[in-house]
This record gives C-alpha cells, structure tokens and sequence, in this order.
C-alpha cells in the first residue's frame, strides 16, 4: 500500500441522533483494509469523541481519515466558536456542554482527554470566533 | 458466561439479537454516562444502562461491546433496534434496576477482573 487512503466526511451538527456515523464508517473501512482491531478501536473511540465535539460545540463540521503506510492521521475541522483557553479544555471533568447534552450521557469534560489518550499525537489549532482544528495521529506498528 | 444466562439472571427480554446468545462474555460494565464508557471501558463487552438514546449503541458499537442491556424497564426506539441490529448486538430489556441488575450479575460469576 504506497499511495494514502483518504475518506471524507461531513459531520451534520443539526441532529445530535446521526452524530457517530463517520466513526462508524470509518470503523467498517479500516477493518476492510486489514488494520488491527486494537487499532481501529483507538482510533474510533477519538474519532467518535470528536464528533460529538463538533456536533455539541461547533454546529458540526468536517472530518478527513488519511491512512498512510505507518500511520493513521484524523483531521477534524469545523467553524464553532473556538476553544478559548485549550490547556483548560485539555482537562479531564472540564466541560462547557449544555445541559441538555449531559441527559444523552456526554458533556463530562472526558472529549479531548480521551482523544489524546487514544492516540499517538494530537494537535489543537483554534481561533475564537473562526474555528477550531484538530490533527490527531495513530502509529501503525 | 453466555448472554442467554444474563438473560435469564435478569430475567430480561430479548429485544434483538436473539441469534447471539450464544455468545460467551467475560465482563461488563454498568453506566448511564456515555463519557465514562468511553474513558474507563476495556474489553468488558456488556453495558447495563438506563440512559436511552441512539448515542448508547454508538458508544457500545465503537467499544466493540457485544451486549447492551437497558435497566429499569427502559425501552429503545425503533431507530435504536434498527442500529443494534446493523452491528450485531443483542439487546436485552429488565425491569430491574442498575443495582440489582449489577448485583445479580456479579454474583452469578460475571466479575470485572475475568477477562483473560
């Protein structure tokens, strides 16, 4: 495998019901091209967290899934508000969600701890007011 | 144990998924916190929830969770089945609550350190 597969997808941040789907997808395309299962669930779980970010914060947005040859790369776009203070953010209990969405069993500030802790590396890129970006990497052994 | 003796220990109906209960599972975990499944869970491949929204069988599909089963007389929606079935779990529905459901769980043989 030398050249990258890329998958594409638009995260609609109108329907709490259908965030989730481009994990799936993402899932059932990864374990098609053979990669290992402890793998792909790492990856689905930031993926899937991060949509529900972007579905939550941000009135949805973008998702690229590029696999490389030794590595797995999610980038994660969208034009929310930004992330104001992004060490903050990074905090494990932190949580800016509505209450609304902790009665469907998200919103306790576990999102970006989680996707860092799932993966390799993970990039923050975010202006208030433009939106916010995220890089995240798996290695592939 | 196999998910037909979680049935029976909880005295649950099966939603869907009856062709699988069969299936053997070593651990399970009990939440109604989406979040936490999806921080603390490792492996364990039943999740007791009350919580009842198509978010709980995206959660259990991207844990590779097997078995979901909805305390307190919860019931899913149409939608919920259709994705349940899509990615080949069982559901199970029991009018016991989490404690209890846990409890019965527990002392039948599922612990949390059985896996592997």
């Amino acid at each position: 495998m030398n050249e990258a597969v890329r998958f594409h997808f638009v995260v609609d941040g109108e329907d709490f019901t259908s965030a989730g789907q481009a994990s799936v997808s993402v899932k059932k395309n990864l374990r098609r091209l053979g990669i290992p299962p402890e793998t792909i669930r790492r990856i689905s779980i930031a993926m899937y967290e991060g949509e529900i970010n972007m579905v939550i914060h941000a009135g949805g947005g973008e998702a690229e899934v590029v696999v490389y040859e030794d590595r797995i790369e999610m980038i994660l776009t969208d034009h929310g508000p930004g992330i104001a203070d992004i060490d903050r953010a990074m905090q494990e209990g932190f949580s800016t969600a509505p209450d609304n969405v902790r009665s469907l069993g998200f919103g306790a500030g576990m999102g970006l701890p989680n996707m860092k802790r799932y993966t390799d590396d993970m990039r923050i890129e975010s202006v208030v007011g433009e939106g916010t970006t995220i890089t995240m990497t798996v290695m592939l052994a | 144990m196999k998910i037909s003796t979680i049935q029976e220990l909880l005295e649950a109906d099966v939603v869907c998924g009856e062709e699988y209960l069969d299936h053997e599972v070593h651990s399970a975990c009990g939440s109604d916190m989406m979040s936490d499944v999806l921080a603390y869970v490792k492996d364990q491949a039943v999740l007791l929830t009350g919580l009842v929204n198509p978010q709980v069988i995206r959660t259990a599909e991207m844990m590779d969770m097997v078995c979901i089963v909805f305390v307190r007389s919860k019931s899913p929606s149409e939608e919920m089945i259709r994705l349940a079935k899509e990615s080949d779990m069982v559901i199970l529905k029991t009018n016991k609550r989490m404690y209890e459901a846990c409890g019965r769980l527990y002392v039948g043989g599922l612990g949390f350190n059985t896996v592997k």
